[in-house]
């Protein structure tokens, strides 16, 4: 009926022509709307979780290999955000996304206890190395120290490629500066403000040092030309942290499925998982303490 | 040397073979920019049309205006975008970030500048007479615009292709907007660039190789519109 007479108006001109394009134009935008989210979404799980995470987490394939059983179990969707630390943690104080798996365990612990997240784990834990050229102008390989080594790099003026991106990895580079005491870095320290991946790209292409996590350089591993050059010190130890967005600060968060998300990385199966991940016959992380902080 | 001839040689492969992570990623690039530049046009030479025929002295103050826009860099409309969409942000209850909804919304607005400035400039130059004619045989206002409009259709192509050529060619504003979400928000652009990341160059060329051969098919179009359909036509 209501169609109908409104059909009938746009055909006798009774309203002028520009206002019946203007309306057609919007329906054909809002129809663009809808018909874009049905593209994309075509798998049919209507139900879905943003989850922020770490350039390590994803570029190791791990997130590849754990989420599809995940996703089997509970029937939800999770889409992954490959975010420095850093923008992780902002977009989930804005309530941008559900979940986060990052390490940057200070910032973490802080904000929680700031209450912008909770249920937050130990999730996992690896290690930073420290990589450069294979003939190692500052002849780190001799070093043990993390400390001395980061000294010798800076001292003999040769490259060092930093993140420069408000990273895990940028973080923990940060408070190993300032347990070397070294805060005036010359010529050869180059803040790049990229993923783990491009800079290590670059640390190649400019035969400097850079810390990495080791998942990143065991899976970029073939195609790079730097070797391990310290490892193995403690203060280089790397923990993965899980938790979820505050439903009480963000109430249209899915916090329901970041819950799942959650114990499922938790649970036994979800650790032994993260035990399983090889890449070229070595492990990438371990499993955490599954303690709740 | 031996990595990229290795490169493109597997990435020809990729291609040929009809990789569904590489065609999902074409297929998203296509359906994104093109709905952009469908509302970018049909938004766009309408309103360009009307300044276009409109006396030049009175459109000064909006040209400079759109001359700035159309020189927008990228990023800095991803980032006005994100800001308006994010969670914080005035149109945050929409919950649009990180959706291809996003991704058109900022393509629309880089592309609708181009396209209205565009058709400004192609009607200003080629509709006077047009007009004229059209008025003195008595065309009543919309029949002119549309005859006007009908007249400078190549010109109006060439703008529209301009828009759509800068949209998908685009990766900052797309990538602040969209996340880069496998499977959902992953363009050609922004796929090239995880890829080359991650050290998949051959899947990079691959996207890379399909983006010019788009370009390519759309300008060899193009150049058939305007040579009339000749005897030779590409």
């Amino acid at each position: 009926m209501f169609v109908e007479k409104l059909l009938k108006i746009f055909w006798n001109q009774k309203i002028p022509p520009l206002f019946t394009y203007c309306l057609l134009v919007l329906i054909i935008i809002f129809s663009t709307m809808v018909g874009c989210e049905q593209v994309a979404s075509a798998p049919a799980s209507n139900e879905f979780i943003l989850l922020a995470t770490t350039t390590s987490t994803y570029d190791s394939g791990l997130l590849d290999y754990m989420l599809p059983a995940f996703e089997e179990k509970y029937g939800i969707e999770v889409r992954v955000l490959p975010k420095g630390t850093g923008q992780a943690l902002e977009l989930g104080k804005g309530g941008d996304v559900d979940v986060l798996l990052v390490h940057d365990r200070s910032s973490e612990l802080k904000m929680v206890e700031e209450g912008f997240f909770v249920d937050r784990y130990d999730v996992m834990f690896n290690d930073f190395i420290i990589v450069g050229p294979t003939k190692d102008p500052a002849g780190i390989k001799e070093i043990d120290e993390v400390k001395e080594a980061l000294k010798a790099i800076i001292q003999g003026n040769h490259t060092f490629i930093s993140r420069g991106d408000n990273s895990g990895t940028h973080s923990m580079e940060l408070s190993l500066w300032e347990a070397a005491g070294i805060s005036n870095f010359g010529e050869g320290y180059k803040s790049v403000g990229q993923g783990m991946g491009d800079t290590l790209r670059i640390t190649d292409e400019q035969e400097g040092y850079t810390l990495t996590d080791r998942a990143t350089y065991i899976a970029l591993k073939e195609t790079l030309e730097v070797d391990i050059l310290l490892e193995g010190d403690q203060t280089l130890f790397n923990q993965y942290g899980i938790m979820a967005v505050n439903p009480k600060k963000h109430s249209h968060n899915k916090y329901e499925s970041a819950l799942k998300l959650i114990e499922f990385f938790m649970s036994e199966e979800g650790q032994q998982m993260i035990t399983d991940y090889k890449l070229q016959g070595e492990v990438l992380f371990f499993p955490g303490m599954c303690l709740k902080y | 040397m031996n990595q990229f001839a290795a490169g493109i040689i597997e990435a020809f492969k990729l291609i040929f073979s009809l990789d569904p992570y590489l065609m999902e990623i074409v297929i998203l690039s296509l359906t994104v920019s093109g709905m952009a530049v469908i509302i970018s046009t049909m938004i766009g030479v309408p309103l360009g049309t009307y300044l276009g025929m409109r006396p030049e002295e009175k459109t000064g103050f909006i040209s400079r205006i759109l001359y700035t826009l159309m020189g927008m860099p990228p990023v800095v409309a991803g980032l006005l975008i994100y800001m308006l969409i994010a969670r914080r942000g005035p149109l945050g209850p929409l919950g649009i970030l990180y959706t291809p909804t996003a991704m058109v919304v900022v393509q629309v607005f880089l592309a609708l500048p181009i396209v209205v400035g565009l058709t400004m400039l192609a009607i200003r130059s080629q509709g006077k007479e047009v007009e004229e004619t059209a008025l003195t045989l008595g065309a009543a206002p919309i029949l002119t615009a549309w005859t006007v409009i009908r007249e400078s259709k190549v010109s109006l192509l060439g703008a529209i292709v301009t828009g759509f050529g800068r949209i998908i060619a685009e990766v900052g504003a797309v990538m602040i907007v969209g996340g880069n979400i496998q499977g959902h928000t992953r363009v050609m652009t922004t796929a090239i660039v995880l890829e080359t990341s991650k050290g998949n160059f051959e899947l990079a060329i691959g996207l890379g190789i399909i983006l010019l051969t788009i370009f390519f098919i759309i300008n060899s179009v193009m150049y058939r519109f305007q040579k009339g359909g000749g005897r030779h036509p590409w």
